[in-house]
């Protein structure tokens, strides 16, 4: 014990600092810079205009649907995605590991195209038309749910799955029904991974914009809409600037409030092989989870149907044929070049996000004995979220704006894309692995130590490996982030290496037949390959259980 | 156990060697923006070009040419004033006559001009007082209404011809557009109504569209991709906002003729202008730059490209262009001082009649 925080005690703060300085560079000196211009006016400090803003109307009409829209998306995500977890993660049955690696391909597909799909489901002719979904808050809100399921299933299972099994099993001896289970000795064990998980997906819903803007027939506006409107379209930074402010007030609200419900949750074990076979009780939320799948797989086959056919609806290879070519000079590389872009970036930015992510959640997840250290704890722990809550358009201007001279000349610097991407990994990197470090119960450090293990020897055998599953889930997602990240990348990316998202993009907003039957194609190489790379992890996954 | 462990730190050798040759490859990208042998282009992001042409155009000149994208016209504009003391490039290319008179008034161009213009380009100048000493134009395009003529003949019924067609109950739910909010032919189209009906008159015709059903989608490709009958989405309405070069995609394989038209009463006419930047490192390449966009070479390369009509006439035009992409005899217009005068209250008014 002595020897562990005598060791300690100078190194946190000095390694609290590598990613803090990370944060402040490209984070909150962009994020100032840009938002400060709005602040200033005739080259004086005129906060006035900024509160001006807030007080209009169509402020709080915003910001209300911001609320409401996220928070049921928010909801629904956790009422589909937790069985799904309980299932994908606690049960073993042949073909796990395929679904789980096709749950997060919604996660990765760029907006646009689900956009696209989402709007041919629901227009009256398509496959969804008799639900009068078009242009609803009711088919926003879908969508939101359809990309995030992902979140709530990875994050939460990964805990799940290194959660202790013996407690449910001796509650369930002694006679608890498998509801009573459930209610008393499961949830509260894994509530801070649903809080986690619910706190991440809130602020993906909260700042979704091309959603919005597509899906709602430009009837609904959150948030992150009309900072874009703003910023890109009238130049009022004023405006913009007002609305980031609301951002952030409402995301450090948010992470007040979950801090301040956070409980313990229950002990995670090294156990081995905690998947058990289906049984019979488990009809009920077996059949929950095959609906809640055949409701994420009806957009995935609208657009794999619309990647297989021509204009006049007749089937056809020539849309994956032509993803070897510039459709004609539309692009600047063929989507193959821009796969092999996006892994490699998408590597780096893992690499970025998982050596933050691992020293946040590391300093994150520890307990100091004194209130004030506790409370610096919290405050570190919540300021890594932030990059989640703040509206790209906004760090997209902040970087043009302020990362533009020496020494600080980065906007053309090859490595602006995956830190930036990094950034926006990093916070779901902490959710994944700080609520399993925590869990490990301290007295195994405790005796680590006692028997004479240095700081670096408790952390390679004692938390290294409970936390192992959840580092690779961890790895998994930020690569997937990496991979379908547009929003800031398509600020920062260099014309001559396009990642695959904006070679979509770019395809589907040009004229032409073929173009956006080629964009079909380059989307669902994107998912396949996002699958491919998830299994890939399961693999080195399976490896490591078999290890300890 | 060890044989495992040393398994463990081997893959995470490998992992974190091969991110180090992952970065490695990163970094090895050429020399740096402000080489004064490279000319950086910055332009919104339908810009395409066979890079024949721009290879041709760095051997003759030496230069090496950087092509950045970024957005639509209108975020390019704006991202253009915001980095006025350090500028994003040397030439930009893709600011359009909605957006001319922002940029000018900014003070983010150089005074350019081309050493030779190709016949007929001068008549898409700006004003001198918006800008003409800038701004070069390069290229024009109709954004027009378009008809599924195979879906009219199929339903029996009579195309609409003009803008007031569109309030008729005989195309009550026919009609999808790009919202002017969010997609630049969407601002077009608000500017079409404007030009028509008036300063006072385009919302009274916009509360008649709106009556008669006119879906209004996010982008330009929400509306012809997914809700247009003749894009490949299978949609359900016939009539939508798009360009008078759109009709030519519409010629079924094995077929010569398009089954889609534009309505060439009811078009605004975009011209792009391409411009010096202040502050550039390279203002001898960008004027260079500027030249070269206004020859045959790229001028001829327009249409294929970037689905434009060159401001040069005597260009060669493809020939499913030059038979099926009519262009407007009259476009409508409105000056530029006016839309960026009124821009921001036109696009509050028309958000106010269109979200219901």
């Amino acid at each position: 014990m002595t020897r562990r925080w005598r060791g300690t005690r100078a190194g946190a703060p000095a390694l609290a600092a590598i990613p803090l300085v990370v944060l402040a560079v490209f984070f909150v000196y962009p994020v100032l810079g840009i938002v400060g211009q709005g602040f200033v006016s005739d080259g004086r400090f005129a906060p006035g205009a900024v509160l001006e803003v807030l007080g209009r109307p169509r402020t709080g009409r915003v910001l209300w649907f911001t609320l409401w829209s996220a928070g049921l998306a928010t909801l629904v995500t956790l009422l589909a995605g937790l069985p799904l977890a309980f299932v994908l993660h606690r049960l073993s049955f042949p073909g796990r590991g395929l679904l789980r690696a096709l749950v997060v391909v919604p996660f990765v597909l760029p907006t646009v195209v689900v956009g696209v799909a989402f709007g041919q489901l629901v227009a009256p002719s398509g496959w969804l038309g008799g639900l009068h979904l078009e242009g609803t808050a009711a088919a926003i809100v879908a969508a939101l749910v359809f990309f995030n399921v992902s979140v709530v299933v990875r994050t939460v299972g990964s805990f799940w799955e290194s959660l202790d099994p013996r407690r449910e099993q001796a509650a369930a001896a002694l006679g608890a029904s498998p509801l009573q289970v459930f209610g008393t000795v499961t949830l509260p064990a894994l509530l801070p991974a649903v809080v986690g998980a619910a706190t991440v997906v809130f602020l993906f819903c909260s700042t979704a914009f091309g959603i919005v803007l597509t899906l709602g027939g430009l009837r609904y506006a959150n948030v992150e809409t009309e900072i874009w409107l703003l910023t890109t379209q009238e130049l009022d930074l004023t405006g913009a600037a007002a609305l980031s402010v609301l951002q952030l007030v409402v995301i450090t609200g948010l992470l007040v409030l979950t801090h301040v419900t956070r409980k313990d949750g229950g002990h995670v074990d090294r156990a081995a092989g905690t998947a058990r076979r289906p049984r019979r009780d488990d009809a009920w939320v077996l059949g929950w989870s095959a609906l809640v799948l055949a409701a994420l797989a009806l957009p995935m086959l609208a657009l794999l149907t619309r990647s297989l056919t021509d204009q006049a609806g007749r089937w056809t290879g020539a849309n994956y044929r032509a993803l070897a070519g510039t459709a004609g000079g539309t692009l600047p590389v063929s989507a193959l070049t821009a796969l092999a872009n996006s892994l490699e970036i998408a590597l780096v930015a893992t690499g970025f996000a998982l050596a933050l992510g691992v020293i946040v959640a590391g300093l994150a997840s520890r307990r100091p004995a004194r209130a004030s250290g506790r409370r610096a704890v919290a405050v570190f722990d919540g300021v890594f979220m932030l990059p989640l809550g703040v509206s790209a358009v906004t760090l997209g201007f902040g970087y043009l704006v302020t990362l533009d001279q020496p020494p600080l000349d980065l906007r053309s610097s090859p490595w602006l894309v995956p830190i930036a991407q990094a950034m926006v990994a990093l916070p779901l990197v902490v959710r994944t692995v700080a609520p399993v470090l925590r869990a490990v119960d301290d007295r195994q450090r405790q005796a680590a130590a006692s028997l004479g293990a240095g700081p670096l020897r408790v952390l390679l055998s004692v938390d290294l490996p409970a936390a192992w599953r959840s580092l690779l889930a961890a790895a998994g997602f930020a690569f997937a982030v990496s991979l379908g990240e547009f929003g800031a990348t398509s600020f920062l990316v260099r014309d001559e290496t396009p990642t695959l998202p904006v070679v979509i993009y770019r395809l589907v907003s040009h004229p032409g037949a073929l173009n956006a039957g080629t964009a079909m194609a380059a989307s669902v190489l994107l998912a396949a390959t996002t699958a491919l790379v998830m299994l890939a992890v399961e693999r080195l996954r399976v490896g490591a259980v078999g290890a300890f | 156990m060890p044989g495992i462990r040393s398994r463990r730190v081997a893959a995470l050798v490998a992992a974190l060697s091969t991110m180090a040759v992952a970065g490695c490859a990163l970094s090895s990208s050429g020399q740096p923006d402000d080489d004064p042998r490279t000319v950086v282009v910055v332009t919104h992001d339908s810009w395409a070009m066979d890079k024949k042409v721009i290879a041709d155009f760095e051997k003759k000149s030496g230069y090496t040419v950087k092509v950045r994208p970024t957005a639509d016209a209108g975020e390019l504009t704006n991202k253009l004033v915001l980095t006025k003391d350090h500028p994003l490039g040397d030439v930009v290319y893709g600011i359009d006559n909605t957006f001319a008179s922002r940029a000018v008034s900014s003070g983010v161009l150089l005074d350019n001009t081309p050493s030779d213009r190709p016949p007929g380009a001068a008549s898409y100048d700006l004003t001198e007082e918006s800008g003409a000493a800038q701004l070069t134009p390069v290229d024009y395009g109709d954004v027009c209404v378009n008809v599924d003529d195979a879906w009219f003949k199929k339903h029996g019924k009579l195309p609409p011809t003009t803008l007031d067609d569109l309030t008729e109950p005989a195309y009550r739910d026919l009609f999808v557009v790009p919202g002017a909010t969010t997609s630049s032919p969407g601002l077009a189209f608000l500017l079409t109504t404007v030009a028509a009906k008036g300063e006072d008159g385009w919302q009274d015709y916009w509360r008649r569209l709106v009556a008669n059903g006119v879906k209004i989608d996010a982008s330009w490709t929400n509306a012809y991709e997914v809700d247009f009958t003749g894009g490949g989405g299978n949609g359900d309405r016939p009539i939508v906002l798009s360009y008078a070069s759109s009709p030519p995609f519409t010629i079924p394989e094995g077929k010569t003729r398009p089954t889609t038209s534009a309505l060439l009463d009811t078009c605004f006419r975009q011209v792009e202008y391409a411009g010096v930047l202040n502050g550039a490192h390279n203002t001898r390449g960008a004027r260079a730059f500027i030249d070269f966009m206004l020859g045959a070479e790229f001028q001829e390369q327009l249409p294929d490209q970037m689905y434009v009509f060159p401001v040069d006439e005597a260009a060669m035009l493809p020939p499913v262009w030059a038979k099926y992409a009519k262009v407007a005899s009259n476009p409508w217009s409105v000056p530029p001082e006016d839309i960026t005068a009124h821009r921001a209250e036109w696009l509050r008014q028309w958000r106010d009649l269109t979200s219901r």
